[in-house]
């Protein structure tokens, strides 16, 4: 259809709301964040996945929250505790903003993260993070949609997954925002959030 | 604010069960993650130093006949783990097995690791000379959510 157009006007779209803060707060530039600012992006505009209860969540159910988003899987036994552990410091860094975040660890490893599995994960380092997961179609489409590599790999007995470890902010109307590095530390993420949840 | 302190004090060294009087390898500050319920696997993590260069070749323990040495590599945005087969420890160097880096893989496992247990292993180093010594460990079960560098505790 006529991609091309809409592609311009989601362009001068991103560049209006990027331009909005200077409108209404005497900072004199863009506010600046320690994550990459993809704000405007053309992908990981949404998802579709089930929670441990077996509900469908999607984006919306998150508005109004500032929600970070990590794939990876259980079974892993660096990355992804640090991954999770952080995001734990990052809500008690906030203080009272903390309630207004959400953080999301969508699975990578259907096979064996099941249900009961994510639920008793994410609520080890806090009651409000949600495991989402899908089938391995819906991870395949979510995975392209959030640009998020991930493949298996054989391990002695066993097998382990690569995968990008990278976390995702979205602001609080559900807009993908950032592009947090594991290299970061809790600090720098909270820092990210606060900004997230107190502009627009 | 809560810290998530590293408590140095619980790892345990038990001698070495080598014939020889000097002690080669010392392990310090072993531990191992704790599983929720039904979970397959975890990692152990602990600094190795040995006086001479030295290979760590073989790790088992009783909780299960799956453990493995991994590397933990990030390329760029993704995440890598890798078996590797040995360690070199050079003389005087300590080697950390943490979070970022090696660690040790617990797999296939038949039942949840809880936080407050204690976890045997063997570690077997290997010389130049080829002897190999054999060294006991008992790690504490840490706190799934452990760090072992929390940010706010410095730079």
């Amino acid at each position: 259809m006529n991609q091309r157009v809409s592609r311009r006007a989601f362009v001068l779209a991103g560049a209006t709301l990027a331009l909005a803060p200077l409108a209404g707060c005497s900072l004199g530039s863009a506010v600046s964040f320690n994550g990459a600012d993809i704000t405007g992006a053309d992908f990981g505009r949404d998802f579709r996945l089930t929670d441990p209860d077996g509900r469908e969540r999607t984006l919306a159910d998150f508005k109004g929250k500032v929600v970070l988003m990590f794939f990876g899987f259980t079974q892993c036994p660096d990355v992804c505790p640090t991954a999770l552990a952080r995001a734990a410091e990052v809500k008690q860094l906030l203080g009272p903003d903390g309630e207004r975040l959400q953080v999301l660890f969508v699975s990578v490893d259907p096979e064996r993260d099941t249900p009961e599995i994510l639920r008793a994960y994410t609520a080890a380092f806090d009651p409000t993070f949600l495991a989402l997961y899908g089938d391995s179609a819906r991870l395949a489409e979510t995975a392209k949609e959030f640009k998020v590599i991930y493949q298996k790999v054989p391990t002695g007995s066993s097998y382990t997954i690569d995968h990008t470890a990278v976390t995702y902010a979205f602001d609080p109307q559900g807009r993908l925002r950032l592009k947090l590095s594991h290299s970061q530390n809790a600090i720098e993420y909270a820092a990210d959030v606060r900004k997230l949840l107190h502009s627009a | 604010m809560k810290l998530f302190i590293r408590t140095i004090a619980a790892a345990t060294l038990v001698a070495a069960s080598s014939a020889h009087a000097q002690v080669n390898v010392t392990v310090k500050d072993a531990w191992v993650r704790a599983t929720v319920p039904t979970q397959k696997a975890t990692g152990a993590f602990m600094q190795l130093q040995a006086a001479r260069d030295s290979s760590f070749v073989s790790v088992s323990s009783p909780l299960t006949p799956n453990v493995e040495v991994h590397e933990m590599a990030m390329q760029g945005d993704v995440m890598r783990m890798r078996q590797v087969r040995s360690l070199d420890l050079p003389a005087g160097k300590t080697v950390e097995l943490s979070p970022g880096g090696y660690h040790i893989m617990l797999l296939n496992l038949k039942g949840q690791v809880k936080e407050g247990d204690t976890v045997p292993f063997t570690l077997v180093f290997e010389g130049k000379d080829g002897k190999r010594e054999t060294v006991e460990v008992k790690a504490p079960v840490r706190s799934l959510t452990s760090q072992a560098r929390p940010a706010h505790a410095g730079h």
